[in-house]
């Protein structure tokens, strides 16, 4: 598919859902091949539900999860400031995509959806972009970027690093060998 | 009004700059430091040298900005919004790529002493003596005997950390303790050694880290964060080491934003009188005296003051009657090796971080062996446990995928290899006669290539690799080569070679301009060859050397 036509195809999914649609205030923009949606950004909702789709990939257990680690605002940045204006587009169409498809296969909105619902929902996304062949990778992408941001952003959270991981600022020493028993914690750098 | 005068003015502030300015001031002269850029001070100007991961906004990825305003730093790592302020401003200072070539550049009090790799290896006999034996271009004018007692001096100022290997390729220098090998490298180098005999030795890196403290520099704190400048001084740099020397015996005057345009050059005593500047921020011309100039600009930029220098008798430059200046532009070429992982250590791990790991020195060539290339290579790597980034796309998401995550993963063991690049008559740099910079000066035209014995040398370099991982009992092993494009090594020599003889060689053996006796260029434009050890080691040594038979010229009333 062409940018354009992919743009064109957003542009439908758009009209048809309203203002309810991630990334509907400038979806409908001039088309700039590799550059960046202008004015992209993304509503306290739209963040709120990276939030909860964050969650439910790194979901809170003995440590709090990527909602803690505000991880809806983080891949908001990331996306603003560093995907092109393509991978912006399947960013988005791909929320888009989540929603509609959750609410079709579940009969909920994901928003009202239990966390372990949701995983299990992104698990299925998730083993399906897995097995695509390339031809569909087109498809699947948003699920890898948002597997990506999120284990980016909470990894490198002061929650993630200090509370999941162990993080030491400055060691101070080098042990070329210790010892490591099972279920101690990574460092975080 | 009179110009201002000076014993000796050293142009640049990087590895070679800060060296010229530290030997020359310790020795009573009064030394004016020229650095093209802004100034950076220790400590206070590292802004981002101890921010949390969670303080870098983008952890580490480049944003579009960052790829659109930085077209020729993106082609490689060096791209990263915490130092980006350390590197030339590529719209103010372009270049021309004749032939594609990277070129990464410091423009500021430092230069890249801020963000080298800091590994440190002297040169050996093979190296100084190769290009008369295989006659290619022009014998080096000096030997490692020449330069051993040199090396040594800077060794033990700058802190060196390495092992004392006892091996002809890499001779042994004066080391702080060496940085460990952890246990999977300490094993692969055991099963190296049996396997080859000892032909091929795994090695601990040799690096500019300090392991034990110096005056002002408390050491390596296992940070890992060099490039970002180091509060504890733990690697060696301008700012850490040099500057404060220099600054310590009253001699020194620093100017920051200084652009020379060209050494001052008197025909009649055959002599430079000084250099002019150009004013970075205010665009005003300055002339300053002295006795001597060093330039230590880097290698290309050296080159360009002279290119532009004594224009009105050598209409190529000063240092051009040679036919040379501008000529045998060399790198390292490298960006291919092997990887793969390694069983058995999972109840193995290490803390802290290390700013270096292993070396192999240089083997192909050595003794009786004869490939089908010329001169060799070394490879550096080390081993690590796999951290969250690790690609686990089996594991289901949720609390599975982040407990996995929260562990480290399996051993992981790399190498890359650094190659020599010969010293080619047609890789050249030229002005521009046309291209100008953001201060109105002709920016300098790259045109220089790999040719076949670079090529071939490719083959062992990447083949090589995998055959040690598989023999020291790694599996999975896989090579890479990720292409190589001139520059990349930022390693760039040549241009302006030492020599035995006036028509071929734009130096003599101490580094004088034949054209020019007391104009001494002692950075890596001075390289007759390349090796395949990381140069700026060798820089320092070259430029102890030179300033201090500077002095003693001076004193003796032959300059």
């Amino acid at each position: 598919m062409t940018v354009m036509n992919r743009r064109e195809a957003l542009k439908s999914v758009v009209l048809m859902m309203g203002g309810t649609m991630v990334g509907a205030n400038v979806i409908l923009t001039g088309c700039a091949p590799d550059k960046q949606i202008e004015g992209l950004d993304f509503s306290e909702e739209e963040l709120a539900y990276m939030d909860e789709i964050g969650e439910a990939i790194i979901p809170t257990t003995d440590t709090p999860g990527a909602k803690a680690a505000g991880i809806g605002s983080f891949m908001a940045m990331m996306v603003k400031d560093t995907y092109t204006e393509e991978q912006q587009k399947s960013f988005i169409n791909g929320l888009n995509s989540l929603k509609s498809s959750f609410k079709s296969e579940t009969g909920k909105e994901f928003m009202d959806a239990s966390v372990e619902e949701r995983t299990a929902f992104l698990n299925q996304l998730n083993k399906a972009a897995m097995n695509q062949n390339s031809a569909d990778e087109d498809e699947a992408k948003y699920i890898l970027m948002i597997k990506d941001l999120t284990l980016l952003g909470y990894f490198t959270s002061e929650i993630g690093a200090t509370q999941a991981l162990r993080f030491v600022e400055t060691p101070g020493r080098y042990d070329p060998c210790m010892e490591y028993k099972k279920g101690d914690k990574a460092w975080a750098i | 009004m009179a110009n201002q005068s000076y014993d000796a003015i050293v142009v640049g502030s990087g590895i070679s700059g800060g060296w010229a300015a530290k030997e020359l001031t310790e020795k009573g002269m009064k030394v004016l430091l020229l650095e093209r850029g802004p100034n950076v001070e220790h400590v206070k100007d590292y802004k981002n040298a101890t921010k949390a991961p969670w303080e870098i906004p983008h952890r580490g990825r480049r944003t579009i900005e960052m790829l659109e305003n930085h077209p020729n730093l993106r082609r490689d790592y060096v791209l990263n919004e915490l130092n980006l302020d350390w590197w030339a401003h590529e719209d103010d200072s372009p270049y021309i790529e004749k032939k594609p070539f990277t070129w990464f550049r410091g423009y500021q009090v430092g230069g890249r002493s801020l963000l080298w790799g800091r590994q440190s290896y002297r040169w050996a006999d093979i190296d100084f003596e190769a290009n008369a034996k295989q006659g290619i271009a022009v014998d080096w004018p000096i030997r490692y005997k020449d330069l051993a007692p040199w090396y040594s001096y800077v060794e033990k100022f700058a802190g060196i950390s390495g092992n004392r290997d006892g091996l002809d390729i890499l001779p042994d220098g004066e080391f702080m303790p060496a940085i460990p090998l952890n246990c999977v490298e300490k094993d692969v180098a055991d099963r190296l050694k049996n396997h080859f005999g000892g032909s091929r030795v795994m090695t601990n890196a040799r690096v500019a880290n300090i392991t034990q403290p110096l005056p002002g520099r408390p050491g390596c704190q296992y940070r890992n964060k060099c490039s970002l400048g180091c509060p504890f001084g733990g690697y060696f740099s301008t700012q850490s080491s040099t500057l404060p020397a220099a600054e310590a015996t009253g001699n020194l005057t620093l100017r920051p934003w200084s652009i020379v345009t060209r050494v001052l050059y008197d025909k009649d005593s055959k002599k430079a009188t000084g250099v002019e500047v150009l004013d970075g921020e205010t665009n005003e011309t300055y002339e300053f005296d002295a006795k001597v100039v060093f330039l230590c600009a880097s290698a290309f930029n050296s080159t360009a003051v002279l290119m532009r220098s004594a224009t009105d008798i050598w209409p190529e430059g000063l240092g051009s009657s040679s036919g040379e200046l501008g000529h045998n532009v060399m790198d390292h070429h490298f960006r291919l090796g092997a990887n793969g992982t390694i069983e058995g250590y999972e109840d193995k791990y290490y803390f802290g971080r290390r700013p270096g790991g292993f070396y192999v020195p240089r083997y192909r060539n050595v003794g009786d062996e004869s490939r089908d290339y010329v001169r060799g290579f070394g490879y550096q790597g080390g081993a690590s446990r796999q951290g969250w980034s690790r690609t686990v796309a089996e594991l289901d998401f949720g609390a599975p995928l982040k407990a996995e995550l929260t562990e480290p993963g399996a051993w992981t063991i790399g190498m890359t290899a650094f190659g020599e690049i010969l010293p080619y008559h047609d890789n050249t740099i030229k002005l521009s006669k046309t291209e100008k910079d953001k201060w109105g000066m002709y920016v300098l035209e790259m045109d220089a290539a790999i040719r076949d014995n670079e090529k071939k040398m490719r083959v062992d370099m990447m083949n090589d690799a995998a055959e040690m991982l598989e023999a020291a009992g790694v599996k999975d092993v896989s090579t890479y080569d990720r292409g190589y494009t001139f520059g990349q090594g930022i390693h760039e020599m040549g241009t302006a070679r030492m020599g035995r003889d006036p028509k071929t060689s734009v130096l003599n053996g101490n580094n004088q301009v034949w054209d020019a006796k007391n104009v001494f260029v002692t950075d890596g434009a001075a390289m007759a060859s390349a090796a395949a050890q990381n140069p700026s080691l060798t820089y320092m040594a070259m430029t102890a050397r030179a300033a201090n038979f500077a002095v003693e010229e001076l004193k003796k009333g032959n300059l």
